[in-house]
């Protein structure tokens, strides 16, 4: 693997989760449980697919073989997309979308923080833009697991089962192989060893705040930043990419 | 030939396709306007990640420059757009036009912090709620006065 395979496998990751995460919640749009949840969703969403945009094309650029940002989005199969396992989760009821939502964004407000130092500009530029959207997202779903957590009886309960079934998929955020060393090295890649702890911290937090239970189970499922997807995603991407499937090249 | 000022002047006529009210010189969307050989390099730069104005922007710049002078347009990423570059002159069509232009606001990494005093468009009174942080577009939240009990937009604050 030269220098240039390896960031172009580091731009997919970041432009997937982006990507897969905002499919899955536009898929809340017109079934939001009140009219500004909804709005607020399609408006994450919107952010997520636009950042998608900006790292796909990057990736694109750097994977010199004239294909576009759309061909990327659209005409991919499931074992080479790079997302965590995380994001393609269902979106289950309210609760679970939030713990999901909730999970990710405080991983990807540490993460673009360190983006915004990496050398190379590109990357560098499109994290501070995105930070910036971060944080809306992660107020959103802060707030929405305290009150959900230290709501009523109900809400506690089911929220306290969202966090304990998506747990699993929370140290994947945190992988890291041979692509990440390499890019290290440059001080393109982001140092996610060190994002973990601080990771954990903010989490037990918010989740203190919530009177909410950090799970105590340990197994934790990986794959997805290597290609190896649950079953969800081949559903997803099956709806996100029928168009360009049926009709092959069509723009509008 | 048109000089650089002109063009300035010019794109004054391009307005936010989600926003007609403001110009996208008012939002400080435009950053750079170059002129090089009877050739025009304009830069420009979304407000939101996913902003889909932006196309519609990019074809209003050059139909308004078509057959004045040739022209590319370039979008660049940083440094990142901020509602500090909203011009006083935007702020003002904002209020008239019904939505309250940016405060300053709290860090929002600061849970359940009390959210900022945004006075109505329309009233004036400071006595009014955040429905929702976020609103009809990207860059706006929902909020309503308890005085004359309109909803309304706030153009929200972005640094």
């Amino acid at each position: 693997m030269n220098r240039e395979q390896a960031l172009f496998e580091y731009t997919l990751r970041i432009a997937d989760d982006s990507l897969i995460l905002g499919h899955r919640v536009s898929e809340w749009c017109g079934h939001g449980p009140i009219l500004e949840e909804d709005i607020a969703m399609t408006n994450i969403a919107l952010d997520l697919v636009g950042q998608a945009t900006n790292f796909l094309e990057y990736a694109a650029k750097v994977d010199g073989k004239g294909k576009t940002a759309d061909d990327l989005a659209f005409l991919r199969y499931d074992r080479d997309y790079r997302n965590a396992l995380l994001v393609e989760q269902k979106n289950g009821h309210f609760g679970d979308t939030m713990a999901r939502q909730f999970f990710f964004d405080v991983f990807r407000k540490l993460f673009f923080e360190g983006l915004t130092k990496s050398t190379d500009e590109t990357l560098a530029a499109i994290a501070e833009k995105s930070l910036k959207e971060t944080k809306y997202h992660l107020k959103h779903s802060s707030e929405w697991v305290i009150r959900l957590g230290d709501g009523t009886e109900e809400s506690h309960q089911k929220i306290q089962e969202s966090i304990n079934n998506l747990w699993r998929f929370t140290e994947e955020l945190f992988f890291s192989n041979d692509v990440d060393t390499m890019l290290l090295e440059s001080g393109i890649a982001v140092d996610l060893n060190a994002l973990y702890p601080l990771w954990k911290s903010q989490v037990a937090h918010v989740l203190a705040e919530a009177t909410l239970e950090i799970p105590s189970g340990t197994f934790q499922q990986k794959g997805g930043r290597t290609g190896f997807h649950s079953e969800h995603l081949g559903y997803l991407l099956a709806e996100m990419q029928y168009m360009q499937r049926a009709y092959p090249g069509m723009e509008w | 030939m048109v000089t650089k000022n002109e063009i300035w002047q010019l794109l004054e006529q391009v307005s936010d396709p989600e926003i007609p009210v403001l110009t996208i010189v008012d939002l400080g969307i435009v950053r750079e306007v170059e002129l090089e050989d009877n050739h025009c390099t304009i830069t420009i730069t979304p407000t939101y990640s996913g902003c889909p104005a932006m196309q519609v922007i990019e074809k209003g710049i050059e139909e308004l420059l078509e057959g004045i002078i040739s022209v590319t347009v370039k979008s660049t990423l940083s440094p990142a757009w901020t509602t500090d570059w909203l011009s006083e002159n935007g702020r003002n069509k904002l209020r008239e036009y019904g939505i309250a232009p940016p405060e300053h606001e709290v860090d929002k990494s600061v849970l359940f912090a009390a959210p900022t005093v945004v006075p109505c468009p329309l009233c004036k009174s400071s006595n009014t709620k955040m429905v929702s942080q976020f609103g009809s577009t990207a860059c706006k939240a929902h909020y309503q006065c308890n005085e004359c009990m309109e909803p309304f937009d706030y153009f929200k604050c972005l640094k």
